[in-house]
């Protein structure tokens, strides 16, 4: 069997006396859509902190392609392949929206801390930014500031600059919290179409966009994760339906 | 309009090669024409010497806008880089058989060697946050080498400071630097290479990456960037320039002092960058500029200046955040919709009653000063071309009234130019 593309083994947090986050045990395969879902206050987003170090754990690993992250930084562990997006957007307001995708490419392309180097004379960087515009579908905002793009542009931004390193593991932690409907398709698609092909791991609320997206699921309840499998599985796990999925399932139908 | 400003995906980079070239070409030319021109237009030696103090200000300011404005780190004790940047210089200065064989116009280039120096060795335990841990640091570590003025005698010369003369360094093409127009156009390269080198700095991978972490450092360690380090390369090269404008400060005064290095001077220059506007590259420049205008044509005027520049400062951190370059900015998009011309007379029908109220006020200002503390039986006053007697009630009540009336009308037009204002701002419309 191949080195899955992120391992978690016992990894454990707690705050003070708290324990949100009580061994979790985790494998996600190379390529694979893997959808975490739970009830609020279940851990999810501390989970996703946790993998990429925001904060450290209490105890337990991160491998990522077999390498254990402990003790690296958020930036280290960035350029190992692991990008991800924030729950509440994250981006850099101020700047224009292709100084943000220019931003994500600088490390990517080998830039590093050069001061020798012109950014605007880089063909590589320039283009490589238009390309992921067009892909997120921003380059008639272009030169705006990101912060006045609306919110759903904004989430897709974000999109952008998480996928534009060329990570091949990407995760989004909800990605569309508080969008409409049709946003909502929107960013579905573009997640689809951007993540072709990578790792994929979300951090989702809306089931029809977890059944459209993943193809497997974890459900987190109180720090721990009590089933692990295929959305159909998942779907009719008893445990599942009892804690979690059956009032959000009605509701979806 | 609309189709010019979308970018033509296929050949976008050639489009902005072509255009950011165009655009930054010209004002460096201007800078370089206005720089050789302008001793021809002030001749007189004190005017070269205030140009001379103008331009080393500017290096220095825009040293530490690039803490401040592009890095987001303030900084409280930025005088010590170009202090230690100074004093370094005046000691190759005094290395005489060395000097003599040195040029002098190079010896900046040490001074920024030394100031980076320093700055290495303080960023590396200082940049690891920014905000206030970095805000304290600085202050500690400001105080802590102007401290060490009076305990390492052999470098910063204790009270006396270190002095020494330029003149015995080796002639460069002839020139041995004795008139202050020579050191002139010599402060005037290094002013125009160090902006040059500063703005390009602004547009290379770290000089974004700056900007990033400034506005987001979390989001730019998810991007593969270390926060600290990108600010610590922000700092040394901040260290370098502000060295380099102390190497111009030694070669100008032929001494420094513990005043170099002192947090009133680390103040100095904060307000200085704030006062233009932390917001833009030019910013410091016209900080530097309008502060040192203040400074030497203002203080010949009256003791007061450093009141005025207060009064000046607070009122632009409270009105104007943005600073001069952003007052100035403000009106970039009336300007480009061509209705800028709509402000001139609601402009005039303000600010000049604002101003001569604001005269009014400075001259109550100064009546005040004089009535408390010139000597006893000294009741004669000069102001405004004026010889009165300050403890007279007339002059009281002349200064009372033209404050009243001048701010009085200021405010009864200030509804209008609002008005207009929002008038020229506004797309669409009349006109």
């Amino acid at each position: 069997m191949s080195t899955p593309a992120l391992e978690l083994s016992g990894l454990k947090k707690s705050f003070g006396k708290a324990e949100i986050i009580r061994g979790i045990d985790l494998s996600i395969g190379k390529a694979e859509r893997h959808a975490i879902i739970g009830p609020n206050g279940a851990g999810k987003s501390t989970l996703f902190n946790l993998i990429t170090a925001r904060f450290p754990p209490t105890s337990g690993t991160v491998k990522l392609h077999g390498e254990d992250l402990t003790g690296l930084q958020p930036f280290q562990i960035n350029r190992r392949g692991l990008s991800r997006s924030f729950q509440i957007t994250n981006i850099f307001p101020a700047m224009t929206v292709f100084e943000n995708v220019r931003c994500a490419l600088l490390w990517a392309q080998g830039y590093k801390y050069s001061f020798w180097n012109l950014v605007s004379k880089s063909r590589s960087l320039t283009e490589g930014a238009d390309a992921i515009l067009e892909q997120i579908n921003l380059l008639e905002r272009r030169e705006l500031p990101a912060g006045m793009l609306s919110y759903a542009e904004q989430r897709a931004l974000e999109i952008g600059i998480t996928i534009a390193g060329g990570a091949d593991v990407i995760m989004l932690d909800e990605p569309t919290a508080g969008m409409s409907h049709s946003e909502t398709d929107y960013i579905t698609d573009l997640i689809m179409k951007v993540t072709a092909g990578k790792t994929l791991i979300m951090v989702e609320h809306d089931m029809g966009v977890v059944f459209g997206l993943a193809d497997q699921i974890s459900v987190l309840v109180y720090g721990e994760i009590i089933a692990t499998g295929k959305p159909a599985d998942v779907r009719a796990d008893p445990k599942v339906q009892e804690a979690y999925l059956g009032a959000a399932l009605e509701a979806e139908h | 309009m609309n189709d010019e400003l979308t970018t033509d995906p296929s050949k976008p980079s050639q489009r902005m090669r072509a255009g950011s070239l165009h655009l930054t070409l010209t004002p460096w030319v201007v800078a370089a024409f206005l720089l050789i021109v302008l001793p021809f237009v002030f001749t007189n030696n004190s005017a070269i010497t205030i140009m001379n103090q103008m331009w080393i200000t500017v290096i220095f300011a825009l040293a530490y806008n690039m803490l401040l404005g592009q890095g987001g780190m303030l900084s409280f004790g930025h005088a010590v880089y170009a202090g230690v940047g100074g004093f370094a210089c005046m000691h190759i200065m005094n290395m005489s058989d060395f000097f003599a064989s040195f040029p002098l116009p190079v010896l900046p280039l040490f001074g920024g060697l030394f100031g980076m120096g320093l700055a290495m060795i303080v960023g590396s335990f200082s940049t690891r946050s920014a905000g206030t841990v970095f805000a304290m640091i600085s202050l500690g570590v400001g105080e802590l080498i102007a401290a060490c003025s009076v305990i390492i005698v052999a470098f910063f010369g204790g009270e006396e400071g270190i002095s020494g003369d330029r003149t015995y360094a080796m002639p460069f093409f002839g020139n041995e630097f004795l008139q202050p127009i020579d050191v002139y156009y010599l402060t005037s390269f290094w002013v125009l290479l160090s902006a040059a080198l500063m703005y390009l700095w602004s547009r290379t991978p770290v000089g974004r990456m700056a900007n990033a972490v400034r506005d987001n450092p979390e989001r730019a360690e998810f991007l593969g960037y270390s926060s600290r380090w990108v600010r610590f390369y922000s700092f040394v090269a901040s260290g370098f320039f502000a060295g380099v404008a102390g190497g111009l400060f030694g070669i100008n005064y032929e001494i420094l002092t513990e005043e170099n290095l002192n947090t009133a001077s680390s103040g100095v220059i904060l307000l200085v960058t704030f006062l233009g506007g932390v917001g833009f590259f030019f910013g410091p420049i016209i900080g530097a500029i309008v502060f040192t205008l203040l400074q030497t044509v203002l203080s010949l005027q009256t003791e007061l200046w450093a009141f005025y520049v207060g009064a000046l400062f607070l009122a632009t951190v409270m009105f104007f955040p943005g600073g001069l370059a952003g007052v100035l900015m403000m009106h970039v998009p009336a300007i480009k919709m061509g209705k800028a011309g709509g402000l001139v007379v609601p402009y005039i029908k303000t600010l000049l009653p604002a101003l001569i109220g604001i005269l009014g006020l400075s001259a109550l200002v100064e009546m005040t000063f004089h009535y408390r503390h010139a000597a006893t039986g000294d009741n004669e006053m000069t102001l405004f071309w004026t010889t009165f007697d300050s403890h007279a009630i007339l002059p009281w009540v002349i200064a009372g009234v033209i404050t009243a009336v001048g701010l009085g009308i200021a405010r009864v037009t200030a509804p209008a130019l609002k008005e207009a204002w929002s008038e020229a701002n506004s797309a669409g419309g009349k006109l």
